[in-house]
């Protein structure tokens, strides 16, 4: 992985004389420059290779995570990189999940000839076609709701399972090799920015500032 | 003077060997060191810097960097003695110096008085084991208070009816408001509750050489990078190691409490990072290793004299688990919040502590927070409407309107002791070294589903109160996972249905003594920690006063 932002940050926390705090705020401007130029240079093709993706899989596993998360008028899981993140992910933290995929690329080709004959490979079908599957897929599972006290369900299907790491690779802060020059963040609209002061949003923008309870009187 | 960092050989006979270095061992580290005793404190994992945290998801979510890791300590869970097991990830708890207080949310409630005398005032609750603390909060006020200037906590005082009394105010104001916690108040107002500023173990000034909160927006789940956050490892474990007394040795996981002929801990057994195993000679043994862990332990160190686990002659060890209860309300506005700015919660209510059961049908009481406490990777996997496509144009249309416009009102309650709600050895499952894995048997009292329920449409109220443009809850479920782990070896003066005294002493063992979660009788409405840490200081005073009158036989 590249040099990013919270390595760098981490370097600059080293130095003494200023406390952390400062010193983020302070140059954050060239930490942010540092870590895009490493995000550029991680995007071009030709300097890209894939650790445990054949380049058959990672066009099937692209095609997928872009219907998941699409590109319209904002970017979508293609721009954040999120092939790149998912081929990691499989070589590292979800090398467990790696026959998942495997055996998903091949049950979702079989699916897209299936419903679609003559059409080859979920990559080639159209984005109307690619939808079209991926909503058949989708009908036959259950949803899964954060409860307090409950953990997801750890044995998650193919299509599940590339939901979340698609959707891993778009949000994830881009020290952890997605969200690429935080195409995702911009897109929700979460600032990159490593810290920040009040007045936050809307609501807080016009606070009078604490009034205390009514009853505190009374109580004294 | 800042002392040379004193190392230890396991060789020598140690004060004291303190398993844990989260909330409750670092307290007792820095009091016990302070106090004059050499101490070593042992922790299963690393010692980890502010310079090393990052807001890496990967490192924290996937690779587990700060918390216990299921591939490698497997948990089992069934809901009864009777149900087969079922190998899942049953608890989370912090797995590096600090502990814990590294990853929390901060909140820092102390417990009202009700808490420690609640059986005297309600009765017996059916299918529940409750019971009265041996002490009151009177006894704890003092420490409670002693935390909050020690470790620097963030609030008003007095700005609650409900509060509990106090003999000092907070060292330093609230932290500033969010839009949820603005929402939250307005709204609560309106509906006749009393919202006041959450007292959060976080900086909102700087202190004692510390940052204050910088607002980075990476905070439950994560280390703080400017140490602001007050966690065991920013505040105690310094002062502990500037004492030249006090060794702090990560990566030793202990698996056994030695024990001599006498009958007395003559120290603890851990493995190092290649698996050797090393004895710590101690003069006495204090297990802070939290709820889970430490009932775990005294469970792995069973022996012919000791048949059934260390400190466990009551039969009480790993018992009474009670992780509290809670449900999450989430309302979406017009207008954007930004709530992901800053730590998690700045406004709460107690209105809900006492609630009378003939009126509302259950035993029970809690708290309400206004919070936003995801990342976006949170948000997009766990705080969508249920009625949004997980994938898609529209999946993603609705991620980038509700991220900035999105709060959470997080339901904070009681869980009853039920004896049967345990940790226990499993019978088949091993962690990577070879050990029982920790089981968690547990079925929700019936009570604490339905303060859930009541309290999650007080929420859904609020926020319709507060003009939000949709809202929804999570479903209400009997849980299978804890972080509040409860209860496990409580504090009593009855060996027969406690396992320690109000020394923190276990009855069986007059120079082992336990600290941590596991000590607490009732679980509270929801923020243990403040408790856990008011607790030890109260222990080390407590132990510091047996030691010097000599009265811990080693």
């Amino acid at each position: 992985m590249s040099f990013n932002n919270t390595d760098r940050r981490n370097f600059l926390l080293r130095f003494g004389g200023v406390t952390g705090a400062a010193l983020i705020q302070a140059h954050w401007p060239g930490i942010l420059a540092a870590a895009q130029h490493g995000h550029e240079a991680a995007k071009s093709p030709q300097t890209q290779k894939f650790h445990v993706l054949t380049p058959e899989q990672a066009k099937e596993v692209d095609a997928i995570s872009a219907r998941i998360i699409p590109t319209d008028d904002q970017p979508g899981a293609r721009e954040a990189g999120v092939v790149y993140f998912i081929d990691v992910a499989l070589q590292t933290f979800a090398s467990e999940k790696k026959p998942l995929y495997d055996k998903g690329i091949i049950e979702f080709n079989e699916l897209t000839g299936k419903s679609f004959p003559g059409v080859a490979s979920f990559s080639a079908a159209t984005p109307e076609q690619q939808d079209k599957i991926l909503t058949d897929v989708s009908a036959k599972q259950k949803s899964e709701e954060r409860r307090f006290g409950r953990l997801p369900d750890a044995e998650l299907d193919f299509f599940k399972t590339i939901i979340f790491h698609t959707v891993f690779g778009y949000l994830v802060d881009p020290s952890g090799g997605g969200n690429r020059d935080f195409v995702g963040w911009k897109t929700i609209g979460r600032d990159p920015a490593p810290s920040f002061s009040p007045p936050f949003g809307f609501y807080d923008k016009d606070y009078p500032g604490w009034q205390a309870n009514a009853h505190e009187t009374d109580k004294a | 003077m800042m002392q040379g960092k004193v190392s230890y050989k396991v060789s020598d006979e140690v004060d004291f060997v303190i398993v844990g270095s989260g909330a409750a061992g670092g307290v007792l580290a820095k009091e016990l060191s302070t106090n004059g005793f050499r101490v070593v404190v042992l922790e299963q994992r690393p010692y980890l810097t502010e310079n090393d945290f990052t807001h890496n998801e990967v490192k924290i979510f996937a690779e587990r960097e700060l918390t216990n890791h299921p591939k490698i300590q497997p948990n089992t869970f069934r809901k009864t003695a009777q149900d087969k097991t079922r190998t899942q990830q049953a608890v989370m708890y912090g797995r590096c110096v600090g502990g814990s207080s590294v990853h929390f949310t901060a909140n820092f409630w102390r417990f009202h008085e009700i808490d420690f005398k609640e059986h005297s005032k309600v009765g017996d609750i059916p299918g529940a084991t409750l019971s009265d603390w041996p002490i009151s909060y009177t006894d704890l006020e003092p420490y409670y208070t002693k935390v909050e200037w020690e470790i620097g906590v963030s609030g008003l005082a007095n700005a609650s009816p409900f509060d509990p009394p106090r003999s000092k105010p907070y060292p330093m104001p609230p932290l500033p408001v969010k839009g949820s916690g603005v929402i939250f108040e307005r709204a609560a107002r309106k509906l006749g509750y009393h919202p006041f500023p959450a007292p959060m173990a976080i900086l909102s000034q700087p202190r004692a050489g510390r940052d204050a909160c910088m607002n980075c927006g990476f905070c439950l789940g994560f280390g703080c990078e400017v140490g602001a956050k007050s966690t065991a490892l920013s505040t105690m474990i310094p002062m502990a190691e500037k004492t030249g007394r006090c060794e702090i040795r990560p990566n030793c996981y202990v698996h056994k409490i030695e024990m001599d002929a006498n009958g007395h801990a003559k120290g603890v057994v851990y493995f190092d990072t290649k698996k050797n195993a090393h004895l710590q000679r101690a003069k006495a043994v204090i297990v802070s290793a939290n709820g889970a862990e430490t009932p775990r332990l005294l469970l792995l160190s069973s022996s012919s004299r000791f048949p059934n686990g260390l400190a466990n002659s009551g039969g009480y060890v790993g018992k009474n688990l009670m992780p509290n209860s809670g449900a999450i309300a989430y309302g979406v506005f017009d207008e954007p919040l930004n709530d992901y700015k800053g730590f998690c919660v700045s406004r709460i209510f107690h209105d809900f502590y006492e609630l009378d059961a003939s009126k509302v049908g259950f035993h029970g009481g809690g708290g309400l927070d206004a919070r936003f406490d995801l990342t976006p990777l949170g948000f997009a996997t766990g705080a969508m409407p249920p009625d949004v496509p997980h994938w898609g144009a529209e999946f993603k249309k609705t991620l980038a309107h509700n991220f900035t416009r999105t709060m959470e009102i997080f339901c904070h309650g009681t869980s009853l002791p039920v004896e049967t709600n345990s940790f226990s050895l499993d019978s088949e499952v091993k962690d990577a070294w070879g050990l029982p894995a920790l089981r968690m048997t547990f079925r929700d009292h019936p009570d604490d589903l339905k303060l859930v329920t009541w309290m999650r449409d007080r929420a859904l109220e609020i926020l319709d109160a507060a003009g939000a443009k949709t809202k929804w809850a999570s479903p209400i479920s009997e849980q299978q996972f804890a972080v509040h782990l409860l209860g496990t070896c409580r504090m009593g003066n009855d060996p027969k249905t406690s396992v320690i005294d109000t020394n923190h002493r276990t009855h069986d063992v007059p120079n082992l003594f336990l600290c941590d979660g596991s000590s607490l009788v009732t679980s509270g409405r929801g923020q243990p920690t403040m408790t856990i840490q008011a607790l030890s200081y109260r222990a080390a005073d407590r132990i510091t006063d047996l030691a010097k009158r000599g009265e811990i036989p080693s």
